[in-house]
């Protein structure tokens, strides 16, 4: 297990080293800069705000400053936002991204699970139906398309709930961030769990375990349960993924204080500094999260250890 | 080669498939319905008198059905929906299948190349979509709208296409790997064929019935990343419209103007669905063991 894990923490950090070196370069060849605006700057001006960021000097140069930088959490000065660094802005946004996201994963997982095992346990029931049809759907739409609908139904239409905003974090304003996140979430998880469920539940460990006597419950929980699990334990690396990369599109839509609208707002701007923060910092975290679930999944399916 | 070849996994399983997915309600039905909407992107502005730009000021945020020639209603600057909700429309079909093209050309060649060749060269060019696959995408596309400025739709076909291909590539490299020790490719290296033409002629036309699984499952996910950049205002700029630049307008004049929010959702949501059903239904049909 020690081995597995040393072997694919040392996988993640070159890859983690290629993200950053890719944006590094990929931004600074861009054609334009962050200071190109609407008034010509005089060339004085000009000279002195590229000495203040460091842009007269070597690429190369400038590259490593930024790599020690980012070995010190320092990501650098935003262009656009006066007075702000990079590492600041992280740090205001980054609690209301991921209290999103963790309440849409949890969310996801506690619906998912049981509607999973339900469908599969009346296989060809209105359930089964109903769940196989809308996790197609809600699959098939993005969060940008889900998440002004529902705002429009529960908030404008039905007046149930705020239709966006964050007060400080009231559950209130939380719902329906969360629940637009989870939903495809949910329902790939609904999915995974029907399927590993009903491969399980007609295996032939599952039909020794009810030929011995045992009770259906006991069946399903003592014996189907756990290695139709896997799949979606495995899962559980992109979904994270997807729901922390996707809470800055819930974030857009529903107007919340993260660390979404900065990459946005940065990419528009061509903010270079603030989006490489950004880029870096939801890199990372992907590539964090996926090696978590992987060593998750090791250690409960000893077989992808020695591979 | 014959056509049956050239349709995929020799001439029985090709015609059971299709009649399998003939069998299959759902995927017909969808394949109607994307007819119908390709269609109608591609003929249905030319019906309605308005182009996608021009400002009505009599009507400004009408909703549908009030007005004889706005069919589904204006926007708060009199512009037609109906027209621009198509134009958004023929642009989501237009960079959903150019762009997958773009990315079934790149899968398909890496990954017979690496599967047919294999060895160093396998594992070297399989190491890089791993790399590449643990990238997140949203934000190479990010970058990539950052550096080449807003609004440029070649940029767009590019960044999008880019990311598209990995899952091909690996998907093409494991049936590659398949088809490689089958008699018929032995036989054809026998005839001296070089590699090239072994790869173009035997193996290629053997993986077409895979391609257009993947290929159909890709187009509504490349559809979604131009939605979702113009959705951030990072695609198709003003007055050009996009499903995704449509939604966000719609979305900020949700309270008093939801029709500008609905018709748009409407004609992405049925895109989506009927492709994803369609290559489920593919999927299904060509190839039972992936179930």
């Amino acid at each position: 297990m020690l081995g597995y894990a040393v072997r694919r923490i040392a996988g993640t950090v070159p890859t983690l080293l290629i993200l950053v070196t890719l944006s590094f370069f990929v931004i600074r060849l861009a054609p334009g800069g962050p200071f190109d605006g609407e008034r010509a700057l005089t060339p004085q001006v000009r000279a002195n705000l590229d000495r203040l960021y460091g842009l007269d000097r070597p690429l190369g140069v400038q590259y490593l400053h930024y790599l020690d930088g980012l070995a010190h959490g320092d990501f650098g000065l935003s262009y656009k936002l006066r007075d702000e660094s990079v590492a600041g802005l992280i740090a205001q946004g980054l609690p209301v991204s991921v209290t999103v996201g963790l309440a849409a994963l949890v969310l996801a997982v506690f619906c998912g699970v049981p509607l999973g095992i339900f469908a599969a346990l009346r296989r060809g029931g209105i359930v089964d139906y109903a769940v196989t049809g809308l996790a197609t759907l809600a699959i098939a739409l993005p969060t940008f398309v889900t998440g002004p609908l529902l705002a429009l139904v529960f908030g404008l239409a039905l007046r149930w709930l705020p239709v966006a905003g964050w007060q400080r974090g009231e559950p209130l304003y939380l719902i329906l961030p969360a629940v637009t996140l989870a939903l495809p979430v949910c329902a790939s998880i609904a999915r995974m769990m029907r399927g590993g469920l009903l491969e399980t539940l007609g295996a032939t460990f599952v039909r020794t375990a009810r030929a011995r006597g045992l009770g259906p419950w006991r069946v399903l929980l003592r014996h189907a349960l756990r290695p139709a699990l896997l799949p979606v334990v495995s899962y559980l690396g992109p979904a994270a993924t997807y729901v922390f990369t996707g809470s800055l599109v819930v974030e857009t839509v529903f107007a919340l204080p993260g660390t979404g609208r900065y990459l946005v707002q940065g990419a528009l701007d061509r903010d270079y500094t603030l989006v490489m923060g950004m880029v870096i910092l939801y890199g990372a975290l992907t590539l964090l999260l996926n090696l978590a679930a992987d060593l998750v999944y090791g250690w409960l399916d000893p077989r992808v250890r020695h591979e | 080669m014959n056509e049956a070849q050239a349709l995929g996994l020799g001439p029985v399983p090709a015609r059971s498939g299709v009649r399998r997915l003939r069998q299959n309600r759902a995927a017909v039905a969808a394949a109607v319905v994307l007819m119908a909407l390709a269609l109608l992107a591609i003929f249905g502005p030319w019906l309605s008198p308005y182009s996608y730009d021009a400002l009505d000021w009599q009507h400004l945020a009408m909703p549908p059905g009030l007005t004889a020639s706005h069919w589904l209603g204006t926007d708060p600057l009199g512009r037609d929906l109906y027209v621009r909700a198509l134009y958004g429309l023929r642009l989501s079909l237009l960079i959903g299948v150019l762009a997958t093209a773009v990315s079934v050309g790149i899968g398909v060649a890496w990954g017979a190349v690496a599967g047919y060749v294999g060895g160093r060269a396998d594992s070297w060019m399989m190491r890089t979509v791993d790399v590449l696959y643990a990238l997140p995408y949203l934000f190479v596309v990010i970058i990539l709208a950052t550096v080449f400025g807003r609004g440029s739709v070649a940029m767009l076909f590019i960044a999008i296409g880019a990311v598209g291909w990995l899952t091909m590539a690996r998907v093409v490299r494991g049936q590659t790997l398949s088809l490689k020790r089958r008699e018929f490719i032995e036989a054809a290296r026998a005839t001296g064929l070089d590699t090239a033409a072994i790869l173009l002629r035997h193996i290629v036309p053997n993986l077409a019935g895979t391609v257009a699984v993947y290929a159909t499952l890709t187009i509504p996910e490349l559809i979604t990343y131009e939605s979702f950049l113009s959705f951030l205002g990072l695609g198709v700029q003003e007055p050009l419209a996009s499903l995704g630049s449509l939604i966000n307008e719609g979305a900020r004049q949700m309270l008093t103007a939801p029709w500008i929010l609905l018709v748009p959702a409407g004609f992405l949501i049925a895109l989506l669905l009927c492709f994803n059903l369609l290559g489920d239904g593919l999927r299904d049909a060509l190839d039972p063991a992936a179930h």
